[in-house]
């Protein structure tokens, strides 16, 4: 793994590792398979990071142990120093749908994670910060509509702004604008990758996309499955920040011929 | 490009507004009262001429005008608070309780059933088994345990209207997505906040629809309670009239009753607009 020569957006050299796997396994119980073997991965501060590979690959068992949702079989799992045994609110997570639920406001559902942990006097507390946050994703004027008159793009901007309520250390984003038309998507990468350079965030991205994964990483982790793990780590060394432009030059399409290449090798991948 | 222009049709042809008119199906343009007019012009005709050609005995089926005499009777009536307003409050009596009755017990069961995981292995299989039963068989027994009184009737009526909100209430409760189960978990939300503040909010749709067919039920139960119960409601007027031959009086009788009905499954709609104010609308359905 060579992580040495990444920087972050600012172009300065990757702080200190914030998210550490080592040595992380995963088998299932139940039909005894084994998800993931041996992973180890370091997410250093202000870094971006994606996986990358076939279904199987075992990159949903890695996030949902990384989100702490299920425990590994085997490994050491430690954000900012302490071991992950079950959620925490410095963990942020996006999903592919915006889930955000059509009887809160835009901004009621941005300070429902400050509610669930804190309850309703530190939400309302939470709403001068909600309405900044709509500010920075472009949402300003939209604080006080129902999801239901909000475009796809529009409420996974509001569904960012939920991640970053509790202002987490690491990022883990599950696909989050494959729903969207290409369009949309390319945009919402392009803005997700500002509001990243802002808050100087640790983001964890998983995706199906090879040219997604290229144009926001640092570092890309390729996976393979059956057991799944760690192929190859690709360090991306476009300049930040990066723009759609980059997507055809050649550098970028040697990236991700190469990850292309990888990925095509698996024997029933 | 020449070519082109010569091979085409005629220039006058090409050089017009390329306007045609679009077919409309007629019912399309008709307004939905006039096709609701209609279909009920066609059911009094029907009627009408069936009873004037004597093809029906005037027992098995009065004509319309003996029905409408009747309803004004009944009408006048119900308003001057006659005998037929103090058996109808007994039966709106009965579905009140019963429906209140039914919510509560439905409610709860469906939250033990689509919550715990002992309510859907060990309760539900019983449930379904009650379900499959003829409730109605059920009135008998109802009315050896609690009388003749209303409490009979608001029992049978309950016991018909609670399968239906058990139902809703857990299929409500499994509505919810994974996504949204897997974003409770990573804030750390209690197994009691994650059913407050998203399974219910998310179940309410399904909710609804089992209240709506409750609602129905409800009314079902109640007159059949009367009938095999007795007592002093509306449905004993209706069996008497029945046993007297009085058909244009069960007729009347059951339309008013019928607005009864209709009335309480309005309040739930409404309720339901209020509450679900998320919801899309669609028409004529059970779970509009």
């Amino acid at each position: 793994m060579n992580t040495a020569t990444a920087h972050d957006y600012s172009g300065a050299p990757l702080g200190a590792p914030v998210y550490e796997l080592t040595q992380v396994s995963k088998t299932y119980a139940r039909n005894s398979v084994v998800a993931l073997e041996n992973v180890s991965l370091t997410l250093r501060k202000g870094s971006f990071t994606s996986v990358i590979g076939s279904s199987g690959c075992g990159k949903s068992t890695l996030l949902k142990i990384m989100a702490g949702l299920i425990p590994p079989t085997k490994g050491r799992v430690i954000l900012q120093n302490q071991p992950v045994k079950g959620p925490r609110r410095d963990i942020g997570m996006m999903f592919q749908q915006a889930t955000l639920f059509p009887w809160k406001t835009a901004v009621e559902n941005i300070v429902l994670p400050i509610e669930i942990r804190d309850g309703k006097a530190a939400a309302k507390k939470a709403m001068d910060k909600a309405h900044e946050l709509l500010e920075i994703v472009g949402l300003k004027g939209f604080e006080n509509v129902y999801p239901n008159e909000l475009s796809g793009g529009m409420a996974q901007r509001a569904s960012i702004c939920r991640m970053l309520i509790t202002e987490p250390a690491v990022l883990l984003l599950d696909e989050p604008f494959s729903a969207l038309d290409e369009l949309s998507r390319d945009m919402m990468n392009m803005e997700l990758q500002r509001i990243c350079r802002e808050q100087d965030a640790t983001a964890f991205l998983v995706t199906h996309s090879i040219q997604e994964a290229v144009i926001l990483s640092d570092d890309i982790v390729v996976m393979k499955p059956r057991p799944g793990r760690i192929a190859e780590v690709v360090t991306v060394d476009l300049p930040r920040p990066r723009t759609l432009d980059m997507m055809t030059t050649p550098k970028f399409g040697e990236i991700v011929d190469h990850i292309r290449g990888m990925l095509d090798k698996g024997e029933d991948m | 490009m020449t070519e082109y222009q010569t091979n085409a049709p005629t220039d006058a042809d090409t050089a017009q507004d390329t306007v045609w008119e679009q077919e409309v199906a007629f019912i399309d343009a008709v307004p939905r009262w006039i096709a609701m007019t209609f279909v009920f012009v066609v059911f009094i005709g029907t009627w009408q001429l069936v009873t004037s050609f004597g093809l029906v005995s005037p027992i098995i089926l009065p004509t319309p005008m003996e029905t409408l005499k009747d309803m004004i009777f009944v009408g006048q009536n119900l308003l001057t608070g006659g005998y037929m307003l103090v058996s109808l409050w007994i039966t709106i009596q009965e579905v009140i309780y019963g429906f209140a009755l039914a919510i509560a017990i439905g409610f709860s069961l469906g939250v033990l059933v689509g919550e715990t995981a002992f309510g859907e292995k060990a309760v539900m299989p019983y449930l379904v088994a009650i379900d499959t039963m003829p409730k109605v068989a059920f009135a008998p027994l109802f009315v050896a345990w609690l009388g003749f009184g209303i409490e009979s009737k608001v029992a049978l009526a309950a016991f018909i209207a609670t399968f239906p909100i058990v139902v809703g209430t857990a299929a409500g409760l499994h509505a919810a997505d994974e996504n949204a189960r897997m974003l409770f978990k990573t804030m750390g939300a209690s197994r009691m906040q994650t059913l407050i503040k998203m399974k219910l909010p998310t179940g309410l749709p399904q909710i609804f629809t089992g209240l709506k067919i409750g609602a129905v039920g409800v009314m079902a139960g109640a007159i059949t309670g009367e009938f095999l119960g007795g007592g002093k409601g509306f449905g004993e007027l209706i069996r008497v009239a029945a046993s007297q031959l009085n058909t244009p009086r069960v007729f009347s009788l059951i339309l008013y009753l019928s607005v009864v009905g209709l009335v309480l499954y309005l309040l739930v709609q409404w309720t339901q607009r209020r509450v679900v104010f998320w919801q899309k609308e669609s028409v004529g359905s059970y779970d509009g």
